[in-house]
């Protein structure tokens, strides 16, 4: 497949803080992409610049094969064919919202711009609305309205900046599921900024964990929950808790709740000190095994209840377990460990 | 709620008194008068005041909404210094700059004289913008009040949101393209504002059209009112005039109908300046130094050079006199017009009634009242009360009270109120329609007062627009002409009385000390107001 | 602080109860007649206040104060408005006779309500370079067709104008001045525009040849400090209009003393210094116009014009016929 966005070595600075740096990445056509990662770590800055808001220091971006900015030379926004979508929408609030959509269309009236504005009606579930103005709709509508808007004008790149701070909780994960079957629909190539691995875990094909101005790590969900590259991804993705251990073989770490085999080798030295991840996955309960730790606290989930267990030496670790075993706190239960990918990194 | 609703509607109607006359007089029909005016005079007044109203409408909006926007998206050479500057002209009087203008290009001015002198052109040989027509009054005009809607416009312009505008590049727009569908739109209520009150200063000139020779309504009116000496056919001429503004102003509110003005995006980046290109840079300078160069540099240079020969003349102990009676009218004036204006705006946001905003329009109405309409329509009922007060005390006690109100301060200052009201009471709605009253609701839930919240949420908000409406008001005094001329009391002088009298005796030399005057003390509010709105976006310093 | 605001106020609208003074109404600037005022007051000890406006809004001013006015006395710079508040019922009656006897006959009212203090002439200047002087001979005439985009005056909302065009109404009656002034108004060269200062300057600078000032104006720009003045009074010569007929229109600068002044004495003796030679004199040499006593010398400007024959209308007329004359001129479009 063709990449349809390439970001090369992108640093910017802001004041002498450095904002990104050395930031690179590949998006291919069609793709849902997600910068994920907590603020200020420059995600946004970096959808600015590739939407052309702002001008890196360093490096290049290039979309479908066209050299959007370098050093020399930098395309204004308004020729960049890209869509965006702002944080809270930035509705035009004096327009309604049959006007808002219509907005990048080159001409309103011709047959082709009036078929365009209807499928994105439709698309987006919003014939009730359309001679609504912006400050008569829900946060939800407001954000279907700015995605159609967005989409309109065909353009070749979505940019989406946190598209669902504003929206309730309950609803986002539903939400960000429906677009995303909007967007592969339409087969436009997305990258979307988010702060919330929920989101992106329901969006994304594929997410880039930014920290501190850099990009950690390039990799789909799966792989980034279980394969983080670095500790501060493997902190940062999913829940979980480092417990040392020493390196036996190349197949085995031996910790304090047990020896831990991984099913793939890993290249190491022997007698290493390292840290594991042990995810809360990985701690099954079970009322068979020897080994035990007490629930020091616990978080209901609905399905789940997630454990916060304590071992004698006082290492705390966190298991997830099905909510119809309800153990009040200081109560020991069986634990099992099952660990299919075995992480380790080093001790720091 | 009730108590605060009957002084709103008791301080209404006592400002509306002129009003009442005005419209009181509709009911006295005269109909010989109307039937000279209508065969001879009429369809000239009133095409001469359309043609005037278009010209400096169109002009203004052209001269005060350009340049508010370059000035606040773009850096270029001087544009720092043009943002404050372009708002100078308000401090020069209508009538100072059509006897400057006139005085240096008349047919008998220096700069045709020595044309003719070296050409040995004769009168009829050439052409020249002659200055007193309808034309010349549009230029004039639209030169000195442009700066109410440069005012307004950057303020609005400063005050949006940068997303709407992002957006709109990302949407394909150019800045041109930005400027025309989001900016502009989205900056109408204000200028609409600016333009209502340009309308209303238009309507309401007298010296300027009249030393120009040009006859409009109001020149009408007046010469009706004096010449004909029949007040009742000016007092129906006036309400006339009344009916149209009332018109105006509320097919413009219509106008705006459904859509709302309430931020959607309550995220302020900081707005970024774009640099402009040497050439576009320097054709941005020139389109801001026009307005700048004509309405303010070019006639203020004009009365330096004249004062400088006649200053020595002219400062002296009574000077000081009308200097210090100038600004003591024009302070008390403000303060009180910014606190009756607040009181409005509250009690209306409160209760919404449909008998509170119609309190508030009928307020605001005295802009569009001639100046010395309002001071007849003032005199009269002060002097009934004070004639009725003096004769009810001498046949019970046998004292004579005197005049009381009419023939003092007090009067001149109610008179002022009446007639700028409206321009406290706009600007500071405005600034509190931009207070969602979500926040309100906000600070109730916390146990908050009225009171309190007014002072701690809005008034930091707010601070802009009342030192806005205060300046604005203490400016237009200190301007302020035939009402003065009429109500002041014995031996009490102001800056714009002298200058009017100097300058209407062709001593335009020595007009020139006192109108400078004006124009010195009427700059440094006008500075203040420049900095206090580019200070004032949120989110910015 | 709110106290100490109404004490100001107060202050400035204190009226000092014990010295003696008079209080004017003047449609006369400040500047015009201060000199005079001031040397009244040094002679007599009698302060004067006053306030200055145009004579219409004066007139509305009294009117609504009424009884309560302070005012002691109106003074105007044209009969008009005198008579017009005699008709209002402003002003009372005065026995003086000082004023009688220097004050001629037709110059003051019948019914000793009003008294004129100084003369002024409206007159025809023109360009000698540009017109013969054997072409001018009435006001009349000035509606001729030679006279075609030749003529400049001042806009028909002056009292001047009016008092002229009131005149003429009563010595050739509506009809016949009607027909003038639509021929006066088409021989315009501009629409109207300025003081009468301007009308000079305009036909100096080649706009127009002919129009019409009162005297003083003229006077004035030959012995001004500002030097384009002197250039342009210069380019003009001055016409006694209407000499072998009924003569020049003549009108006065005059006074009133209000039925409810307060200080009647005091007014009767400055309505009486301001016939007095010194005044007089000071009229004469300071504002170029004609002293009321026709005994008294005239400054040189005003000889060099020679003697001339005045018309001996009964100013009265001049007020009377004043509405007749706006609503004519209207009318005929002179704006």
């Amino acid at each position: 497949m063709d990449k349809a966005i390439e970001i090369k070595n992108i640093s910017l600075t802001i004041e002498g803080r450095s904002i990104l740096e050395d930031v690179s990445f590949d998006v291919r056509e069609a793709e849902i992409a997600c910068l994920l990662g907590p603020s200020g770590c420059g995600k946004t800055t970096l959808l600015r610049s590739i939407a052309g808001l702002e001008i890196q220091d360093e490096g290049e971006v290039w979309v479908k094969g066209v050299l959007f900015s370098d050093l020399t030379h930098h395309l204004p926004v308004e020729q960049r064919h890209i869509g965006m979508v702002f944080q809270d929408y930035a509705l035009f609030p004096h327009m309604n919202v049959r006007d808002n959509i219509v907005f990048g269309l080159k001409n309103y009236n011709t047959k082709m711009s009036i078929q365009r504005l209807d499928e994105l009606v439709t698309l987006f579930s919003l014939e009730k609305h359309i001679n609504k103005y912006p400050h008569s709709l829900s946060g939800g509508q407001q954000q279907r309205v700015a995605l159609a808007r967005a989409m309109a004008p065909r353009p070749g790149v979505l940019l989406l900046d946190e598209p669902f701070a504003s929206l309730d909780i309950e609803l986002r994960e539903q939400i960000a599921r429906e677009l995303r079957l909007i967007l592969k629909l339409d087969g436009i190539t997305t990258i979307m900024v988010s702060h919330n691995q929920l989101e992106a875990f329901a969006m994304a094909d594929i997410i880039g964990v930014m920290n501190d101005g850099h990009l950690l790590q390039w990799d789909n969900a799966f792989d980034l929950y279980h394969k983080p590259k670095t500790a501060v991804v493997a902190g940062f993705i999913g829940e979980g808790v480092f417990i040392s251990g020493e390196v036996i073989n190349n197949k085995e770490v031996k910790t304090e709740i047990g020896v831990i085999q991984s099913a793939a080798t890993h290249q190491t030295v022997i007698g290493k000190k390292v840290r594991v991840l042990i995810r809360p996955d990985d701690i099954l309960h079970d009322d068979n095994s020897d080994m035990a730790a007490r629930v020091v606290d616990k978080a209901f989930r609905g399905a789940e209840f997630l454990y916060t267990l304590q071992l004698e030496s006082g290492l705390r670790i966190l298991s997830l377990v099905p909510s119809h075993h309800d153990h009040p706190i200081n109560e020991p239960i069986g634990i099992r460990l099952e660990i299919d990918h075995l992480v380790i990194f080093d001790e720091k | 709620m009730t108590r605060w609703n009957s002084l709103l509607v008791f301080i209404s109607l006592l400002f509306s008194i002129p009003l009442a006359i005005v419209f009181g007089s509709l009911f006295f029909p005269e109909y010989e008068v109307w039937e000279h005016l209508r065969a001879t005079v009429l369809i000239d007044y009133i095409g001469n005041s359309f043609a005037l109203l278009i010209g400096v409408g169109f002009f203004s909006l052209l001269i005060g909404v350009i340049p508010a926007w370059l000035v606040t998206m773009y850096r270029f050479p001087l544009s720092r210094q043009l943002e404050w500057a372009l708002l100078l002209p308000m401090s020069v009087p209508a009538y100072i700059i059509a006897y400057t203008y006139t005085g240096a290009l008349d047919v008998a001015g220096p700069l045709q004289v020595t044309l003719r002198e070296i050409t040995g052109w004769q009168y009829r040989d050439y052409w020249f913008p002659e200055v007193r027509s309808l034309g010349g009054a549009i230029a004039m005009l639209s030169l000195v009040l442009y700066p109410y809607i440069y005012l307004l416009a950057r303020a609005a312009f400063i005050e949006q949101s940068v997303c709407v505008l992002e957006v709109s590049r990302t949407l394909g727009c150019n800045a041109f393209g930005g400027f025309r569908r989001v900016a502009l739109p989205l900056a109408r209520p204000a200028i609409m504002v600016g333009l209502s009150l340009v309308v209303m200063e238009t309507l309401a000139d007298y010296g300027t059209v009249q030393y120009f020779g040009v006859s409009t309504f109001t020149t009408g009116i007046f010469r009706t009112w004096f010449g004909l000496g029949n007040s009742l056919a000016a007092a129906q001429m006036s309400a006339l005039l009344l009916v149209f503004v009332a018109v105006f102003l509320y097919l413009e509110k219509r106008s705006r109908k459904q859509a709302r003005y309430h931020h959607t995006s309550s995220r302020y980046s900081s707005l970024m300046q774009q640099r402009l290109t040497k050439g576009h840079g320097v054709i941005a300078l020139i389109i801001c130094a026009a307005p700048l160069s004509f309405g303010f540099i070019v006639p203020v240079s004009l009365l330096i050079n004249w004062a400088i020969d006649t200053y020595l003349d002219v400062l002296g102990k009574d000077f000081y006199l009308l200097f210090f009676n100038s600004l003591f009218l024009a302070f008390i004036t403000s303060m009180l017009a910014v606190g009756i204006a607040l009181f409005m705006a509250y009690s209306n946001r409160n209760n919404q009634s449909l008998l509170n905003k119609i309190m508030v329009r009928l307020v605001s109405m005295g802009y569009a009242i001639p100046g010395t309409v309002i001071a007849v329509g003032v005199l009269i009922p002060f002097a009934w009360f004070d004639n009725s007060l003096d004769n009810f005390l001498i046949e019970n006690f046998n004292i004579s009270s005197g005049l009381l109100i009419s023939g003092t301060v007090f009067i001149l200052v109610f008179a002022y109120l009446v007639r700028f009201l409206a321009v406290s009471i706009n600007t500071i709605e405005a600034a509190l329609v931009k207070i969602k009253p979500v926040m309100d609701e906000v600070a109730k839930t916390t146990g908050m007062h009225t009171i309190n919240i007014l002072r701690s949420i809005h008034m930091p908000m707010m601070r802009g627009s009342l030192l806005t409406a205060s300046l604005l008001v203490f400016v237009d005094v200190l301007k302020e002409l035939p009402a003065t001329l009429i109500l002041r009391p014995f031996n009490f002088n102001t800056l714009a009385v002298r200058t009017y009298e100097l300058a209407n005796e062709e001593l335009l030399a020595e007009a020139a000390v006192p109108a400078l005057a004006i124009v010195i003390v009427g700059i440094i509010p006008v500075i203040i107001i420049s900095n206090s709105i580019s200070r004032s976006r949120p989110g910015h310093g | 602080m709110i106290k100490y605001i109404h004490l100001l106020i107060f202050l400035f609208t204190l009226q000092s109860a014990n010295a003696a003074e008079v209080n004017i109404y003047s449609a006369r600037k400040e500047a015009l007649i201060k000199p005079l005022l001031d040397q009244f007051s040094k002679e007599t000890g009698i302060a004067v206040n006053i306030v200055t406006g145009k004579a219409d809004t004066l007139l509305k001013r009294l009117e609504a104060e009424n009884r309560n006015t302070p005012a002691d006395i109106l003074l105007t710079v044209d009969v008009a408005r005198l008579v017009r508040a005699k008709e209002k019922a402003l002003f009372q009656q005065i026995d003086s006779k000082l004023l009688n006897q220097v004050i001629p006959k037709n110059y003051r009212d019948d019914d000793k309500q009003w008294f004129g203090l100084s003369l002024r002439s409206r007159v025809i200047i023109y360009a000698p370079d540009r017109v013969d002087k054997n072409d001018l001979s009435s006001y009349m005439d000035l509606a001729n067709e030679k006279w075609i985009n030749r003529i400049c005056v001042r806009s028909s909302s002056n009292v001047y104008n009016q008092s002229l065009v009131a005149a003429m109404i009563a010595n050739y009656g509506l009809l016949k001045v009607e027909r003038w002034g639509r021929g006066l108004v088409s021989n315009f060269a501009r629409p109207p525009k300025g003081g009468d200062r301007d009308q000079i300057k305009a036909i100096a600078a080649g706009v127009c040849d002919v129009g019409l000032v009162n005297n003083y104006y003229l006077a004035g720009m030959l012995e001004s400090s500002q030097k384009s003045d002197v250039v342009a009074a210069k380019k003009i010569r001055l016409f006694w209009p209407d000499q072998s007929t009924h003569g020049v229109h003549m009108n006065v600068s005059g006074a009133g003393i209000l039925k409810s002044a307060k200080n009647k004495k005091e007014a009767i003796q400055l309505l009486e210094f301001l016939v007095g030679d010194f005044a007089q004199q000071w009229y004469a040499d300071t504002n170029y116009e004609y002293s009321i006593n026709s005994k008294l010398e005239n400054s040189s400007v005003l000889k060099s014009w020679g003697k001339f024959k005045a018309d001996e209308l009964n100013l009265d007329l001049l007020g009377q016929h004043n509405i007749d004359a706006l609503m004519l001129m209207d009318r005929v479009g002179w704006k």
